[in-house]
């Protein structure tokens, strides 16, 4: 007797025994979510694609001079498609990429298996990094320095479209916003 | 105070329910404005639509983030908060036989979020809040942007509040014996989870709206995302508890079907209150500035707890319709009673399409990707509004519009006009939504972004394309959008036709057939042992099984493609 949507007939509902079809349902989803805990835990050690969160304050100002002390002193040659400076900085440095309405600069030159501290902020609003076709995504702040360890495992030509609303105009704007990594041997 | 007579009630023919007929008038006025708020939300949906397709791209990038703008906070906040409200006050006055506490309070929050509502639109249409409904600073809308959403959210608190008092005045007035009944529990558990969410929203909203006219400096972009999704997840979050209650509801009412264990049940709606609101981290796992222990704590729900609690309801609603239908008889095979379940009545195929949209699309792939790692090849792709739609489209919305071809004869006291419109409705809406999210998470699973306006870049110099395929998903997907449009627009019309048009049920007409409790029908019959294996509910365990399988493998396939991008840490 009884239905959802009137009181519980049994007023001692909390003594009732639970049927076997529910019971095993819990056990098996239990197990999955300490597992599923577990697997989280575990990647952090075993796996080799984690969160950094690495995190610095830091201004528009102070960064955008780092970025123009590295693209100073790095860069190789201009960029066939914009004219634009290539910064290539040595394996295992420090790498600076600034997020700004409407791109990501500098360009950047990396090589295949190695690692570089890649350092990123906002000089505006919030922006997102989505690195194309690997699909790597992060979100990027304004007053927030993040510090990444990246390990390219392929060669190519990388797109960074932007992942977070930021804003714009119909010929200007969020939808425009692109940056580029190249990866070579 | 006022006394309560008898003239103030009806005894409704269609339900059997004791209903108040101020509050009557609440949660008509909350259900209308929910509905039409959800067509307007849909037009600018259909805008969306049309401008993702490659092929189309009907909108120029200012008007499709206003119009996106538009249809996420519409769709999102406005149709289904006031929808809740008049579930909430269905559930504590009609569903207890009770009047509703403090009526005029109730009005205070039907004019407070129509009032914020209204200001919102008129702030967006404007043009200089395209925003997102995220509104994250320091890009900034204009002051009655905030106001709006603040009065707004001010409303829905009131009508909590309402709810809470209705239901001290049901347990003073004695309209009920012993326990809540569950669908009134789970009201009570959204309830909860509504106040931690409103009070989340105003504190970020408020210093916000602050910073909007001049008064306050600036607003850190990581403490706005960090308070403000303890707001926007689980506002989602009440969503969720508001739906599993009405799947309760209509096993009831189709099948005379009991919960299979209160406890079970009940335990799953208190493992909400406790954990679900951690889920906001979700949101923050591809942040800088938060520690990895902490998004981990934070997105398993503290060890998946809340995620179990799912997968509980999702066994045990579809598990008591077993039962029910094994108890009537329909005892043999492992599908046969779900075979001869009502597939052409709207109330049982919209809840059955709910609860499986939003276990295989919403859930498996919610699971999924608030992984602290996976996140990273997931976090705001075309893949969130896959998932999203799978939750809030396929789940919530189609269990509420579920639902409401019930509360028509009840609450409107007419008959639903335009059946055979009504009967494939759950179908068409259902194909659209499905098709579409999973469509969504193809093409964010090949990288396309979220909240663009032109996926191709054009005339970029460092223009990136993607992948053929993920353009042909996108058009595919938006096809399936304008589906889910026209299975909206289908409900919307027998909505209104009913209202207006439908013939009317009178007060004192005979009372509408009701289903036998199955119980009942079991003893008249003498039938005991029911299900196999030793399990009253074979045929549902069997069910999860297959999802339980499906999330294990998508989850490790998911890892996989993790281990082969770059290398990060």
């Amino acid at each position: 007797m009884g239905t959802s949507y009137t009181p519980p007939t049994n007023p001692d509902w909390w003594r009732e025994p639970i049927e076997r079809t529910e019971i095993w349902w819990i056990v098996l989803a239990f197990a999955w979510c300490l597992f599923m805990t577990a697997w989280m835990v575990g990647w952090h050690f075993s796996g080799t694609q984690n969160m950094s969160n690495e995190t610095y304050r830091t201004t528009p100002e102070v960064f955008s001079k780092k970025v123009a002390d590295m693209q100073a002193q790095y860069t190789i040659r201009k960029d066939t498609a914009t004219g634009e400076d290539v910064v290539a900085p040595p394996p295992g440095s420090d790498v600076y990429l600034a997020a700004m309405q409407w791109q990501y600069r500098p360009i950047l030159e990396l090589q295949k298996g190695k690692s570089y501290r890649l350092h990123m902020t906002s000089l505006d609003v919030g922006h997102g990094f989505s690195l194309q076709p690997e699909n790597i995504n992060f979100q990027v702040y304004p007053g927030y320095e993040q510090v990444t360890t990246v390990t390219p495992n392929k060669t190519g030509t990388f797109a960074i479209a932007c992942g977070e609303y930021c804003g714009g105009v119909n010929a200007l704007g969020h939808h425009t916003m692109l940056g580029r990594i190249y990866v070579k041997e | 105070m006022a006394t309560t007579t008898m003239s103030d009630f009806r005894i409704d023919p269609v339900s059997g329910l004791k209903i108040n007929r101020t509050a009557n008038k609440l949660v008509q006025w909350n259900a209308f404005a929910a509905v039409v708020f959800l067509l307007v939300g849909g037009l600018f949906g259909l805008l969306v639509a049309l401008t993702r397709m490659p092929s189309v791209q009907l909108l120029p990038p200012e008007l499709f983030y206003m119009a996106l703008t538009a249809h996420g906070l519409v769709n999102l906040a406005v149709w289904i908060i006031f929808f809740e409200m008049a579930v909430l006050y269905f559930l504590g006055a009609h569903v207890l036989g009770n009047r509703l506490a403090t009526p005029a309070f109730a009005w205070a929050q039907f004019w407070l979020m129509l009032v914020g509502a209204a200001l919102v639109a008129v702030a967006v249409l404007g043009g200089k809040s395209s925003v997102m409904m995220t509104s994250y600073p320091p890009l900034q809308a204009e002051p009655h942007f905030y106001l709006g959403l603040i009065l707004f959210a001010v409303g829905a608190l009131i009508g909590c509040f309402v709810f809470l008092g209705t239901l001290v005045v049901a347990k003073r007035d004695n309209t009920y014996q012993g326990s809540l009944p569950l669908v009134v529990f789970g009201g009570v558990t959204a309830c909860v989870i509504a106040v931690f969410t409103i009070v989340s929203g105003a504190l970020i909203l408020i210093p916000t709206f602050l910073w909007s006219i001049g008064l306050i400096g600036s607003i850190d972009p990581m403490v706005y995302r960090v308070v403000w999704w303890a707001f926007g997840h689980s506002s989602q979050q009440i969503n969720v508890v508001a739906h599993i209650s009405i799947w309760y509801l209509i096993a009831s009412l189709v099948f005379g079907a009991k919960p299979m264990s209160e406890k079970v049940s009940r335990g799953a709606f208190l493992l909400y209150i406790l954990f679900l609101q951690l889920g906001s981290a979700h949101h923050l796992l591809s942040d800088p500035g938060l520690s990895s222990a902490w998004k981990i704590l934070n997105t398993s729900y503290m060890i998946y707890l809340a995620v179990l609690a799912s997968m509980i309801h999702g066994l045990t609603v579809p598990g008591s319709i077993e039962v029910a239908q094994r108890r009537k008889g329909i005892d043999t095979g492992l599908f046969t009673w779900l075979r001869k379940a009502p597939w052409g009545n709207p109330i049982f195929s919209g809840m059955f399409l709910s609860l499986v949209g939003f276990g295989f699309i919403g859930g498996i792939t919610g699971v999924v990707m608030s992984v602290e790692q996976i996140n990273m090849v997931i976090h705001n792709t075309m893949y969130l509004p896959g998932h999203f739609h799978g939750t809030l489209v396929a789940g919530t919305t189609m269990a509420f519009m579920a639902v409401t071809y019930w509360l028509i004869p009840v609450v409107f006291q007419r008959k639903i006009a335009l059946a055979g419109v009504a009967k494939l409705q759950p179908y068409v809406f259902s194909l659209g939504a499905w098709v579409m999210s999973i469509g969504l998470m193809g093409a964010g699973t090949l990288g396309v972004q979220r909240r663009h306006a032109d996926i191709t870049f054009a005339g970029q110099p460092l223009a990136y394309e993607y992948p053929e395929i993920a353009k042909g998903l996108m058009d595919l997907s938006e096809i399936f959008g304008v589906i889910m449009a026209v299975g909206a627009i289908m409900f919307i019309l027998v909505v209104l036709a009913s209202i207006f048009t439908g013939e009317r049920i009178a007060e004192d007409s005979a009372p509408w057939p009701k289903v036998e409790d199955a119980d009942v029908t079991a003893a008249k019959a003498g039938n005991k042992h029911i299900g196999a294996w030793g399990m009253e509910a074979p045929g549902t365990f069997v069910l999860a099984m297959i999802l339980f399988v499906t999330i294990v493998l998508y989850y490790f396939i998911n890892f996989k493609y993790l281990s082969t991008v770059w290398g990060l840490s």
